[in-house]
């Protein structure tokens, strides 16, 4: 069956936040497609719409924040059709999400066991509290935590921040969702739990056959754990392609100044990390032409001009850039 | 936790004692006498001064007074009820009780109103229930009690004859509806005021989001994901306010000319009448403290992360 070949389908998606001083169009027309037991990074600056993205997908998206457009379906069926109760009936069930920082995203009036029982019973009413506890206790045990049995009744600030990541996921784990979202789970945390946890997910995923969207501005990361990689920015997808694609033939500019900006193992110590000149563009007034047209070192006077298409480079690896149209950069020069 | 409460009640000793002296000596460096009237002689003052041991120094006096509270004798009235026992003048009658009985129904009232309210206000922000509620909420904590009681007054038993003007002896529940509202509704306001603040704090926590793609229902996120944690403020807030409430207020009885005890707060100052104020002192005093020690012991129940001494262990 054609269409259950993926799990996640996005087209064209639009989303914006309607602010006093004007809409600000904050992811502006992606699309994507995830399949079953793939991982796929989202990568990009602050503000280039990532996280708002990925709200969006589930329903969480905050005021005043809307989907103006596009469509989302998962399994064959549209999200954006969905009722608020069917909304939060498949939040948590079928899609469950991890967030930045483990310090607060749990609740520090209820112990670890409570909140991990509660992502059960909100999905199902009958299970019974034995039943839920003992689920708990073995997803904790899943995701690495020593003496679950005890650990279960502690409150979150008896637990370090590498270990409330560990009982995030385990908690979003806990009902076998077919996609988890995970936005920057590791930025929190120092280098070494990072370490821990991106191994923890990787066979984690493995063994549940779980899909990922993860969401990171850490290049690093993303060659970690991800198959296949999406960089985004200002709203747009620019480039999309397999992780070794994107890391060994960066096609769009903006790819390539990401990567000549992260630190490299293999660099002699007295290399210089080269910035990413210029600031994101003001979302309220996007420009006419490609949105990266301004900061890129290579803009044409067609990039001011008009938003560049898709190519495709092969291999599923797309990018939107006037470069990659060799054609008319002869025209260019010639005139 | 035993260890804790015992040392919290040793401590509330130590500030029971502080506040009876500075009450005392304050009270003593206001001039008057409870014998000063037009009439009195000096001869006459000096008798009266004598007989109830108000000529002895102060220190010997103040001495007096703590050896007395420490047997439970609470002494005599010097000049309201002469010659009656302080005790008699704040518990006889049922006058504490009835106060009690109305301000806890008050409380009551207060909070079982107050904190819903505020969630709601909280959780429809911006939108016109939110705004109503505000202006109610706000009008709420700015009208004196005075001015509310009279115009319930005015409305509700004059006007329209459907309650009963005078409460006397609050006995049937018909009567005890105005005064309730009365003295509840500056704390109901108030405290939703502080629930709506302290929610619209909670709401915007990264908890609340997780809880949200856990896929808990709206009202299971307020009630239980929310509110629990916004309640610190509020707690903070009705540990004085319990003491306040149920010693009675002098305005709300004299309006409805309710037997209790909160004119005997403000008549025995103006009179003068040295032993009833260091007995109103020390009863409200006692309640405020045991208030506080209920306050800090809630603080634990609702949010785990406080210790209750940090030299406990």
């Amino acid at each position: 069956m054609e269409e259950n070949k993926n799990l996640l389908e996005v087209k064209d998606l639009k989303v914006s936040f309607f602010t006093p001083a004007g809409e600000v169009k904050a992811v502006n027309g992606i699309s994507y497609t995830l399949g079953y037991n793939e991982v796929m990074g989202i990568v990009g600056e602050s503000g280039s719409g990532k996280s708002v993205e990925a709200y969006s997908l589930i329903g969480l998206l905050a005021n005043p924040g809307k989907v103006v457009g596009g469509s989302v379906t998962f399994e064959g069926e549209d999200l954006l059709a969905y009722t608020p109760e069917q909304m939060r009936e498949f939040r948590g069930n079928k899609v469950s999400m991890i967030f930045q920082n483990p310090m607060t995203c749990l609740n520090p009036v209820y112990t670890i066991g409570d909140q991990l029982m509660e992502a059960l019973t909100c999905h199902d009413k009958n299970i019974k509290k034995e039943e839920a506890r003992a689920k708990a206790i073995e997803m904790l045990e899943l995701v690495g935590i020593n003496n679950a049995s005890k650990r279960v009744d502690q409150y979150p600030h008896e637990f370090s921040g590498g270990m409330r990541q560990r009982a995030m996921i385990a908690m979003a784990l806990i009902c076998s969702p077919k996609l988890l979202i995970a936005d920057e789970p590791t930025t929190a945390l120092d280098v070494t739990i990072q370490a821990q946890i991106l191994e923890l997910m990787k066979s984690l995923q493995k063994k549940e056959n779980t899909s990922i969207i993860f969401i990171t501005h850490n290049l690093g990361v993303v060659a970690e754990i991800c198959d296949r990689v999406s960089v985004m920015y200002a709203g747009h997808i620019v480039e999309q392609a397999t992780v070794e694609d994107l890391f060994y033939h960066p096609m769009h500019p903006y790819t390539k100044g990401l990567l000549a900006s992260q630190p490299r193992l293999d660099a002699d110590g007295h290399e210089r990390l080269i910035p990413i000149e210029g600031t994101p563009i003001d979302l309220l007034n996007p420009p006419q032409g490609c949105n990266f047209g301004p900061r890129c070192k290579d803009c044409m006077k067609i990039c001011l001009r008009e938003k560049p298409p898709y190519a495709d480079l092969g291999n599923g690896h797309i990018s939107a850039c006037w470069l990659h149209y060799k054609d008319l950069k002869k025209e260019e020069e010639n005139k | 936790m035993l260890w804790y409460i015992i040392k919290r009640i040793g401590a509330s000793i130590v500030t029971l004692f502080l506040i009876l002296g500075i009450t005392f000596f304050l009270m003593n460096m206001v001039p008057g006498s409870p014998f000063l009237t037009e009439k009195s002689t000096p001869e006459q003052i000096a008798l009266a001064n004598a007989k109830y041991g108000l000529d002895k120094p102060l220190l010997v006096q103040f001495k007096n007074y703590v050896v007395n509270y420490l047997q439970g004798d609470l002494g005599v009235s010097l000049k309201m009820q002469e010659g009656t026992p302080v005790k008699d003048i704040l518990f006889g009658q049922g006058k504490f009780q009835l106060s009690i009985k109305l301000g806890l129904i008050s409380l009551l009232v207060a909070v079982i109103i107050g904190i819903p309210l505020g969630c709601i206000a909280a959780y429809n922000r911006g939108k016109w229930l939110d705004g109503f509620l505000r202006v109610m909420t706000t009008v709420g904590v700015a009208i004196p009690t005075f001015v509310l009681a009279t115009l319930l007054l005015a409305l509700f038993a004059v006007k329209l004859q459907w309650l009963p003007t005078l409460s006397g002896s609050l006995t049937s529940p018909k009567e005890y509806i105005m005064p309730i509202i009365s003295l509840s509704f500056y704390y109901m306001c108030y405290i939703a005021k502080l629930t709506r603040t302290s929610m619209l704090d909670a709401i915007n926590q990264d908890y609340i989001r997780t809880a949200r793609a856990k896929g808990v229902t709206t009202r299971t996120l307020i009630i239980k994901h929310a509110l629990r944690n916004s309640l610190i403020p509020v707690i903070t807030y009705l540990g004085p306010v319990i003491a306040g409430i149920i010693t009675g207020s002098f305005v709300i009885e004299s309006t409805f000319s309710i037997p209790g005890l909160g004119k005997y707060f403000v008549q025995s100052v103006l009179s003068r009448d040295y032993t009833v104020i260091m007995a109103t002192t020390f009863v409200l005093s006692s309640l405020v403290i045991i208030m506080n020690l209920f306050v800090d012991i809630a603080y634990k129940i609702v949010d785990p992360r406080i210790t209750l001494s940090s030299q406990e262990d």
